[in-house]
């Protein structure tokens, strides 16, 4: 099928099969890489992207489904907050699981701005549920979500 | 081989591709259990209908019997619904131990009921609740009780050109307690050990009408018989909450021992969170403690 959508702010048409992985797509077909395969099956994050503003695993999402769609992958732009403050707590060891965390950090970290709700410990486990890391215990990850949600623009 | 895919945009366009001769097609909605199972080779349908763009299939309306739901509600929007909220608090403490929030963000309601999991979080909430499923074909419309739609181990009435089109979840009696509770391994990300949906009525201090079911202990979503037979007509003491739960456990479910619990496990835990949901005061509990 012809797929019309806006990658990172880019304007894009290809012809795909409808049922291809977005992960596919992104991966192979546009060579961006940043975004990673952990499981395949729905359970780890890694391949976490937004699409029209929300979070969703690129390994289950069929080409089809983001026909006329924004799409915003890890290079995208508005990541570069966040980034900073997984540098900053060395909140990555292997970097698998690190574009994911990223990306649902900022998709949290702007809802709380969004509702004026003060950014917690609970809270960001819970936005970050779906998102596994076998190499760092959490502990940094989540130090650095919260200081990401809790700078102010 | 690679299937023939229709992406629908309308609910005509989905009813006629299901119509077609040859093949049965395979509805794909927010494909959480489908593209896992099309990837895994588990399920290698020759024809897939998308219908994730079909508009007719989407929102919350209200109607006089009661509140209908698309087949295209996803969690998250069910989680954000307030009609949802003040009328089916049971359905929206269901959505949301569903998955994480990426999950919750494609995982729909006709999904659910559509693959037909003993596992499903949302299917023992809306058979608790006395939910209608209706059904569309190019034939007509017809609806279901989703207690009788889920008919068996991953097995539902739906005939293959039929597709889910909504929900309805009937009007609620003026006094009422609706109680979830799912048991996994975390509290995210988890499939159920065992889930229980019970919704209760009452007439001053007794039970007027009971309707309840369970997840992950038997071959299908169970309809809790048993429990609904103990309660009615009683005040809710502790010793009934016990007693009844207990005779539950006993008649009404059939765990089995798989990779995410044992069947000893199940029927134990399963009289104890029933008799503790039982007793809870105020219903749905936002979460269960940790
Ligand atoms: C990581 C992960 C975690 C999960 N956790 C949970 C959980 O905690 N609790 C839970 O209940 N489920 C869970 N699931 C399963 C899944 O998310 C749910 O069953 C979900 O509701 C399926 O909805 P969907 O729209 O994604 O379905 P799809 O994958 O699109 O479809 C599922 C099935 O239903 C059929 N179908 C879908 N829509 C219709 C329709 N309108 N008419 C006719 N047939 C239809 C399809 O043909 C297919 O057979 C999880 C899945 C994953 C990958
Ligand atoms: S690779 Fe998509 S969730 Fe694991
Ligand atoms: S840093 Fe290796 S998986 Fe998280």
């Amino acid at each position: 099928m012809k797929l019309q959508f806006t990658l990172n702010g880019e304007r894009l048409e290809l012809d795909v099969e409808p049922l291809r992985r977005l992960l596919d797509v992104v991966r192979d077909d546009l060579a961006l890489t940043g975004t990673k395969e952990g499981c395949g099956e729905g359970e780890c994050g890694a391949c976490s992207v937004l699409v029209d503003g929300v979070v969703v695993n690129s390994c289950l999402v069929p080409a089809s489904q983001v026909d006329g769609c924004e799409v915003v992958t890890i290079e995208g732009a508005g990541f570069e907050r966040v980034r900073q403050c997984f540098l900053e707590q060395g909140a990555a060891q292997c970097g698998i699981c690190t574009p994911g965390m990223i990306v649902m950090t900022r998709a949290w970290a702007e809802r709380c701005r969004r509702e004026g709700r003060e950014p917690g410990l609970d809270d960001a486990r819970t936005a970050l549920a779906g998102n596994l890391c076998r190499c760092t215990g959490y502990g940094a990850i989540l130090r650095a979500a919260l200081d990401a949600a809790k700078e102010r623009p | 081989m690679t299937p023939e895919v229709t992406v629908a945009r309308s609910l005509d366009e989905a009813l006629a591709a299901l119509a077609r001769d040859g093949a049965a097609a395979h509805v794909l909605a927010g494909g959480t259990d489908l593209m896992v199972e099309l990837r895994t080779g588990r399920t290698r349908p020759e024809r897939v209908v998308d219908v994730w763009k079909v508009g007719e299939l989407r929102g919350v309306r209200e109607e006089n019997e009661g509140l209908r739901l698309g087949a295209l509600s996803t969690c998250a929007e069910l989680l954000r619904d307030s009609r949802v909220a003040s009328h089916a608090p049971l359905l929206v403490a269901a959505c949301r131990e569903v998955g994480a929030e990426q999950i919750q963000a494609r995982a729909t309601l006709g999904g659910n009921l559509g693959t037909a999991s003993p596992a499903a979080d949302l299917n023992p909430a809306l058979v608790a609740l006395g939910a209608r499923v209706r059904l569309r074909s190019r034939r007509g419309a017809r609806e279901v009780a989703v207690d009788e739609f889920l008919c068996g181990y991953r097995k539902t009435l739906r005939e293959r050109d039929e597709l889910i089109e909504s929900v309805l979840v009937p009007t609620r009696p003026a006094h009422e307690r609706q109680l979830w509770r799912k048991v996994g391994t975390r509290r995210a990300q988890s499939i159920s050990k065992l889930t229980v949906a019970v919704a209760l009525a009452f007439e001053g201090a007794c039970v007027s009408a009971v309707r309840a079911a369970a997840g992950s202990v038997g071959p299908r979503t169970l309809r809790l018989a048993t429990l609904e037979r103990e309660l009615v007509g009683r005040p809710l003491s502790p010793a009934l909450c016990r007693s009844a739960a207990a005779a539950c456990a006993r008649a009404d479910i059939t765990p089995i021992d798989d990779v995410r619990s044992t069947a000893l496990y199940r029927r134990h835990a399963f009289a104890r969170v029933l008799a503790t949901l039982l007793a809870e005061p105020d219903g749905v509990p936002a979460c269960p403690p940790s």
